[in-house]
């Protein structure tokens, strides 16, 4: 893991819900192609902090970011930046599997028809390249054209991240992806995390210690806002120089 | 693409705000055409004045409110009991399946055009009030008599036409009340009869007093049913069987035959109309809001 | 004992005032429909009415009824869709939502026969549209606003946050969003306030009346004077013109009513088993 190069670089951010800050002084750094996983108990800022990489956060009245995150050395939250583009590059799969109420076909093309791709045949390749990615194409090759949400809840999160992938991104956000899931399902994910990686810049906000143990390169322990420590994964699971990360880890809180 | 997003979100904008210029457009022209004959004619006479007569240059409007508070007044009478107990009976005793059947009943009466329930009215209640009523309220006062068109026969109407209005907003505050209270009420060993009487209705005091307000405003502000039936006398009622008209019954049958003063005076009695129908509102958006920060 | 004949008297009273509600669905509309389902007929529906509605038909009535509320729904549908769009997706931290919302409930509750006067005022007279359908097809359009924003705005807060989650992480737009996600996931919502409005305009007639006057020959143009089925059925009650052909109009109303209702129960029921 030398010089892996950079994806996001995160300093000093501050992130406000109207009076209550729910994230304070975040100095991070995000390296291309590995997974960083993001640990804490809940209400520790975790996800706000994902969201802040994609600005999902815009949607969500009052609240206010101060600090830099830049992503491909351009600052995200600068007047000028094209959040549109932002979030073409860094997808996002989320706790619930959220498929629209549309058939799977339709799902997996709606991204690349909102940026303007209308060729039927490019379309059709896309679905069945992501559908693959995501080793989704065996179970539903024959009911491209069958409503999404009739899927399992495995499928859907399996169709989501395909959905995601569709756009052609360089980063995938993963909020808690598997909380929803069975074992079996979220077994599933974890083994096409490792392979996705390859390709990708991976995030993803875990509460499962064994889940962030087994996947990722790198994790960051939050704790009421902040983040206590961030370091190569097996050095946090083996040798954290927090006690309170220790204390988490070992499972003593959280 | 920016640039034609935020087009489009005016638009939406703008959208928005016809409601808004709708009222405003409506206020200003009912009043534009109204006020000059209220001041002309002095606003108290105009209110307090006990002759309509249009013809002869008189244009007092006491009948008028008169005729429209008393058909009123008697639709709730008859309306509001059989609201609530709908009310009641839908949401607190009727299982699932029977209670829909119900609803939707209701439903269909508030989808019927007014003027049907005008025309039933008409020809089957201003009859039976001839013919069956009058006899037995002879019996008490010998003297009695009625065409049958009657503020009873616009009452009785009425009262079913606002009966959805009260039912679905007496039902929905009806439903509002939390489970803890009925669990709370039946815990202490009260019956489901106590825990609807003395709990329930409580709890839900503010939505119900809403519904019949709202329900008072129906009342005055419908036309094509009262019109065929309360017989359009612009007399001070003596009593429950003799004609009556009402404001809307007033403007809408002068309308078409007026000249210019008299159309001025009729949206004269329109400002009258669109004043009561808004302090009612208001009466009502405040009951209700109350029911808001009581829950 | 005396608890039991309470109860008894409670349940008794309560009973019978909600079966009184039912005896006078159920009297109005069978007393209507034994009447008059009879007289509606391949003739009524079809010719055009003979010496003020005694005679003949009521085919230009129905073709009247059926332009000035389509005229409406059309024009009313748009605004009132974008509206409902407003109030769930662009309201959020602007100060002047509420008036607005205020205003929008107001105009709920104005009576049909302050509509008529309004329209009368500034359709027929201030800009010179005279008694026409569009005169009388502006009017209603106002009318149903109400009914139509109300019903798409319940659609649309049914539509989960994690829908337009989904489209904004995609790098869709808010635009896109709603185009594409949002609306067609309450397409049936829509539908039902487009057909509680055209019920409402279809049964509305004092407003009508004093703006799209009340002519009964065939229409030609939307500055033509034209009578709907609810301003004839009126015209023939208050004017005891032909007894059997009052019956058929009312009838004929009453089963478009009931067409109606059951249109919309039937697609909010689907709508509900679906989501």
């Amino acid at each position: 893991m030398e010089n892996a190069s950079t994806k996001f670089e995160i300093d000093k951010l501050n992130l406000f819900y109207g009076s209550f800050q729910a994230l304070i002084d975040i100095d991070m750094t995000i390296y291309t192609n590995k997974i960083t996983a993001l640990i804490g108990p809940s209400g520790c800022g975790k996800s706000t902090f994902i969201r802040t990489l994609n600005r999902m956060n815009d949607l969500i009245l009052g609240v206010k970011t101060t600090g830099l995150v830049k992503f491909d050395e351009m600052d995200i939250y600068a007047v000028d930046y094209d959040v549109i583009n932002l979030r073409k590059k860094v997808g996002m799969v989320f706790q619930k599997p959220n498929p629209f109420p549309k058939t799977i076909f339709e799902n997996i093309v709606y991204g690349p028809k909102v940026h303007g791709e209308k060729n039927r045949d490019k379309l059709q390749e896309i679905v069945e390249k992501t559908l693959k990615e995501v080793a989704l194409w065996e179970e539903v090759k024959d009911r491209l054209h069958k409503p999404a949400l009739g899927l399992s809840g495995g499928q859907q999160q399996r169709l989501c991240i395909a959905r995601c992938l569709a756009v052609e991104p360089e980063v995938i956000l993963m909020d808690e992806p598997t909380s929803a899931l069975d074992p079996v399902a979220t077994s599933k994910i974890e083994s096409l995390l490792e392979e996705l990686v390859e390709k990708y810049t991976i995030v993803i906000v875990t509460h499962n210690m064994q889940q962030a143990g087994r996947v990722s390169d790198y994790t960051s322990f939050f704790l009421s806002g902040k983040v206590l420590e961030t370091d190569k994964t097996e050095i946090i699971f083996s040798n954290p120089t927090n006690k309170k990360t220790e204390e988490y880890i070992t499972g003593r809180f959280g | 693409m920016k640039a034609y997003e935020k087009i489009v979100e005016k638009l939406i904008i703008v959208c928005a705000i016809i409601s808004t210029i709708s009222v405003v457009l409506i206020t200003v022209f009912i009043f534009r055409s109204g006020l000059p004959i209220l001041m002309n004619y002095g606003v108290i006479d105009f209110i307090f004045g006990t002759n309509w007569s249009p013809t002869n240059g008189n244009y007092g409007i006491l009948p008028l409110i008169a005729g429209t508070l008393s058909v009123t007044l008697g639709a709730l009478i008859i309306g509001v009991p059989m609201g609530i107990a709908s009310a009641i009976i839908l949401s607190e005793i009727l299982p699932g399946k029977v209670a829909r059947v119900f609803k939707s009943a209701i439903e269909l009466l508030a989808g019927i055009p007014s003027v049907v329930y005008g025309f039933f009215g008409l020809i089957v209640l201003v009859p039976a009030i001839r013919t069956f009523i009058l006899p037995i309220v002879q019996l008490v006062v010998p003297k009695a008599t009625t065409t049958g068109f009657s503020i009873f026969a616009g009452a009785i109407i009425l009262a079913i036409m606002i009966l959805p209005t009260i039912v679905s907003i007496s039902e929905n505050s009806i439903k509002a009340v939390p489970r803890e209270f009925r669990e709370a009420s039946l815990a202490l060993g009260a019956n489901k009869m106590e825990t609807i009487v003395r709990v329930i209705i409580p709890a839900a005091k503010s939505g119900i007093i809403a519904s019949i307000i709202l329900g008072m405003g129906r009342a005055i502000g419908e036309t094509m049913a009262v019109i065929l039936i309360t017989g359009n006398m612009p007399k001070i009622p003596g009593g429950p069987l003799d004609s009556v008209a009402t404001l809307t019954g007033t403007i809408a049958m002068e309308m078409g035959y007026a000249d210019a003063t008299h159309q001025q005076a009729l949206f004269a009695v329109g400002i009258i109309l669109f004043m009561i129908i808004m302090l009612l509102n208001a009466i009502a958006q405040i009951s209700a809001h109350g029911l808001r920060g009581n829950n | 004992m005396i608890k039991k004949i309470k109860q008894g008297a409670f349940y008794g009273s309560i009973g019978l005032l909600a079966f009184l509600v039912m005896i006078s669905l159920l009297s109005i509309m069978g007393y209507i429909l034994f009447n008059g389902v009879g007289h509606i007929n391949l003739e009524f529906l079809t010719k055009e009415p003979r010496s003020m509605g005694r005679e003949g038909g009521i085919f230009s009535v129905i073709i009247g009824t059926l332009i000035l509320t389509l005229f409406s729904v059309l024009i009313a549908t748009p605004i009132g869709v974008a509206a409902a769009i407003f109030f769930t997706e662009y309201s959020a931290g602007k100060k002047w939502v509420g008036p607005i919302r205020f205003f929008t409930e107001i105009l709920a509750g104005i009576p049909s026969i302050i509509f008529g006067l309004f329209g009368f005022a500034f359709f027929v007279i201030f800009l010179g549209l005279g008694w026409s359908i569009l005169s009388g097809g502006l009017t209603l359009a106002i009318m149903i606003l109400p009914t139509l924003i109300r019903a798409t705005e319940e659609s649309l807060k049914t539509v989960p946050m994690s829908y337009r989650e989904g489209s904004l992480s995609l790098g869709a737009t808010k635009l896109q969003t709603i185009t594409r996600v949002i609306i067609p996931s309450c397409l049936p919502g829509i539908l039902t306030g487009i057909i509680l409005g055209v019920g409402r305009a279809i049964g509305e007639t004092a407003a009508v009346m004093l703006t799209a006057g009340s002519n009964l020959r065939m229409p030609t143009s939307l500055l033509d004077s034209t009578r709907t089925m609810s301003v004839h059925l009126y015209t023939l009650a208050s004017e005891g013109i032909s007894l059997e052909k009052t019956f058929a109009t009312a009838s004929l109303l009453i089963i478009i009513v009931l067409i109606i209702n059951t249109a919309a129960n039937a697609i909010t029921s689907k709508y509900i088993i679906k989501s």
